[in-house]
């Protein structure tokens, strides 16, 4: 195993200057996909939002601050890690894991908090609000709102609260107050609706921390631009250790921001291919997926237009992952735009493919990956037989399985 | 037919506002929620709004969605909402549909509007489409001639109720407060002054929703807006009563309260 650590960042990395291109039009709108379809109470607010970030992307001080946070709290650069005994399983081609589980709380969901919670106390907000899936963008706002001293109160699917126990505890602990959504499929799209609710109620003094790259405008473009340091670094990383490009880039698809924040900095890199992998569940032919943009049809969802596992009325069908981070039925508007330009392709792997390479990568590397992760790691052994033993595949290692062993204990019986 | 155009006319000549009552189709049954619409015409509503029944409701508060919710369980589709529209039109109610934006962009704009209007329907209430979005409905309504209802709120600046307001025909609908459907202690002191900036921008009548639940409010509201619109009040009317028909003669006493509300 060989490690690298990155160069150090400089405050232009993180500007979304619009260098990689693909930045969204005055509607918000990639392409046909994204835009706003929200009650018109909330406009004001997201005009507010996205005025106050134009300001803050070019604003030094405001950039300074946010990668100062990054270094000294969230623990970037983090680093690549080779890992030649899984990839064995490869075909033999080259992996190297992108380690956003070694960040402060685990996930990759760090990166854009930190840059939110800096947003809010500009925006002059006290409050914080967020939803949460598998609780690491739930933690990691209850972490950014215990370090800047704002409110913050979680909304977090009651079926999901019970599975991700831990996580629900490390929120309260750090000061937040969780409520279980107990309505619909009692999951993350079902949070994300109470979230909303509770925001157009108290939008006056409450940021909507948004957790992921969907939503309305200008939440996708944010969340992105504050994840894009995943790739920047990884980059540069990659080139510096193996002095070229990856064959291809591969990540897990919930909502799509730890992929959007890989992918980006590669995006004009026309030999890079951009690798997404969603929750293919109990199988596509089972109904019990999340696999939105491999399955579902164009409609709105979120305040979004993008892909979406909906019937032929446009009733969102619950979806299932054995991982609570990638069980959405949506999916972010660049996702749903990287799709339909050809730019990225997207797959589908299953509860099972994902546990198998959940438990490959702890036996063969000493790195228990989460769930979503693994998704991302089980596209991987399949690309690298296709790609063969030449090819070298940079992964997201998106975060750690801790939060995962309530889940891993029952479905391996340890 | 009944227009919305001859509802606020005769209002007008009777010198009251117009009472609109919410239901959504399918609730408390399909065929339940045409005796409960048509119960709250004869008591006295001008206009119904029968909300089609959708999955994320996420500007609604927990009494709609309870509804919605049941509503989907019974197994409800688009079919059956055009279907009740059809039976509330037959009372001699204007007839709107209230929906969020991608059950119809599903459906099919036109085929929507289509439907609609041939089911008797006069127009639709689409509280997460944006001006910016419009455009695709604001055609196919016209075509179909449907009246379109877009939503204000107490945040909206002047100019964004502008917009607003010139992607309306039928009447303006201003949320009184910033928050989710149900109904409140007071209606928020916010709704005249909302009411107030948006007549400027607009020759239609101006609706007051969102938290109006009893008499004394709809009395109130009626002192300065066109129409006073109650929905949450009217279903947990329903969701209270221990049967089908105590759930009828609740709904008919509220209206008949409201009613008596809009004409002080």
């Amino acid at each position: 195993m060989t490690t690298t650590e990155g160069t150090p960042l400089t405050s232009a990395d993180l500007a979304g200057n619009g260098v990689y291109g693909n930045d969204p039009d005055v509607l918000g709108k990639f392409g046909i996909f994204g835009g706003r379809y929200v009650p018109e109470a909330l406009i004001p607010a997201l005009d507010e939002v996205a005025a106050e970030y134009d300001k803050a992307r070019s604003d030094l001080e405001f950039l300074r601050e946010f990668d100062h946070l990054l270094r000294t709290y969230a623990g970037r650069p983090t680093t690549l890690t080779e890992v030649p005994r899984f990839a064995e399983q490869a075909g033999g081609a080259r992996i190297l894991l992108k380690r956003e589980d070694l960040t402060h709380t685990g996930a990759h969901k760090i990166n854009n908090v930190l840059g939110q919670a800096l947003l809010t106390k500009r925006l002059g907000k006290t409050r914080v609000i967020a939803e949460t899936g598998a609780g690491q963008h739930g933690v990691a706002t209850a972490t950014a709102a215990a370090l800047m001293g704002l409110e913050c109160v979680i909304y977090m699917g009651a079926v999901d609260c019970e599975r991700q126990a831990l996580n629900v505890a490390r929120m309260k602990l750090l000061g937040a107050t969780v409520i279980p959504v107990t309505n619909g499929s009692q999951t993350l799209k079902d949070a994300i609706n109470e979230a909303f609710r509770d925001w157009v109620t108290n939008v006056d003094h409450t940021h909507y921390l948004f957790g992921t790259v969907a939503g309305p405008h200008p939440f996708p473009e944010i969340v992105r631009d504050f994840a894009r340091i995943i790739g920047v670094e990884a980059r540069r990383q990659i080139l510096e250790l193996t002095g070229r490009l990856p064959d291809a880039v591969a990540a897990a698809v919930g909502g799509g921001s730890n992929a959007i924040g890989i992918f980006h900095a590669f995006i004009n890199d026309k030999s890079v291919q951009l690798h997404g992998y969603e929750a293919g569940g109990r199988g596509v032919e089972t109904g019990e997926h999340a696999l939105t943009l491999t399955e579902g049809s164009v409609g709105v969802l979120h305040g979004s237009r993008t892909y979406v596992l909906q019937d032929e009325e446009g009733q969102t069908i619950e979806s299932h992952s054995i991982s609570a981070g990638l069980d959405y039925p949506g999916v972010g508007p660049e996702h749903a735009w990287l799709k339909d330009s050809g730019r990225a392709t997207y797959h589908g792997i299953t509860d099972a493919e994902a546990m198998d390479a959940f438990s490959l990568l702890a036996r063969t590397e000493g790195i228990i990956p989460a769930i979503e992760s693994s998704h991302a790691l089980a596209g991987a052994l399949k690309l690298g037989r296709e790609l063969g033993p030449e090819a070298t595949i940079l992964v997201n290692l998106s975060g750690r399985g801790d939060k995962d062993m309530g889940t891993a204990m029952k479905y391996f019986n340890l | 037919m009944t227009t919305l155009q001859t509802v606020f006319e005769k209002a007008r000549a009777e010198n009251r506002a117009a009472l609109v009552g919410y239901l959504p189709a399918g609730f408390p049954t399909k065929d339940g929620a045409v005796a409960a619409a048509t119960a709250m015409v004869e008591a006295g509503c001008d206009v119904i709004e029968i909300g089609l029944p959708y999955s994320d409701p996420l500007m609604d508060g927990p009494t709609i969605q309870d509804a919605v919710h049941r509503s989907l369980t019974n197994g409800t589709r688009i079919a059956d909402v055009m279907r009740t529209v059809e039976g509330v039109a037959k009372s001699g109610a204007a007839t709107l549909v209230m929906t969020y934006w991608n059950p119809v962009d599903r459906y099919g704009a036109e085929r929507f509007a289509r439907d609609l209007a041939s089911a008797g329907g006069v127009g639709t209430i689409t509280p997460d489409l944006t001006p910016e979005e419009s455009e695709p409905w604001l055609a196919a309504s016209k075509e179909a001639g449907l009246g379109t209802v877009f939503l204000v709120a107490p945040s909206s600046p002047d100019e964004r109720i502008a917009r607003v307001a010139a992607c309306c025909t039928g009447f303006v609908y201003a949320a009184s407060l910033m928050g989710v459907t149900g109904a409140r202690e007071s209606v928020n002191v916010a709704a005249e002054g909302l009411v107030e900036r948006t007549r400027p921008h607009t020759s239609l009548p101006v609706c007051v929703g969102l938290g109006v639940g009893n008499g004394r409010q709809a009395a109130e509201v009626a002192a300065y807006a066109d129409g006073v619109i109650v929905g949450s009040a009217f279903i947990r009317r329903l969701l209270d009563a221990p049967d089908e028909a105590s759930g009828l003669a609740a709904v008919r006493e509220l209206a008949h309260e409201l009613a008596e509300g809009v004409r002080r």
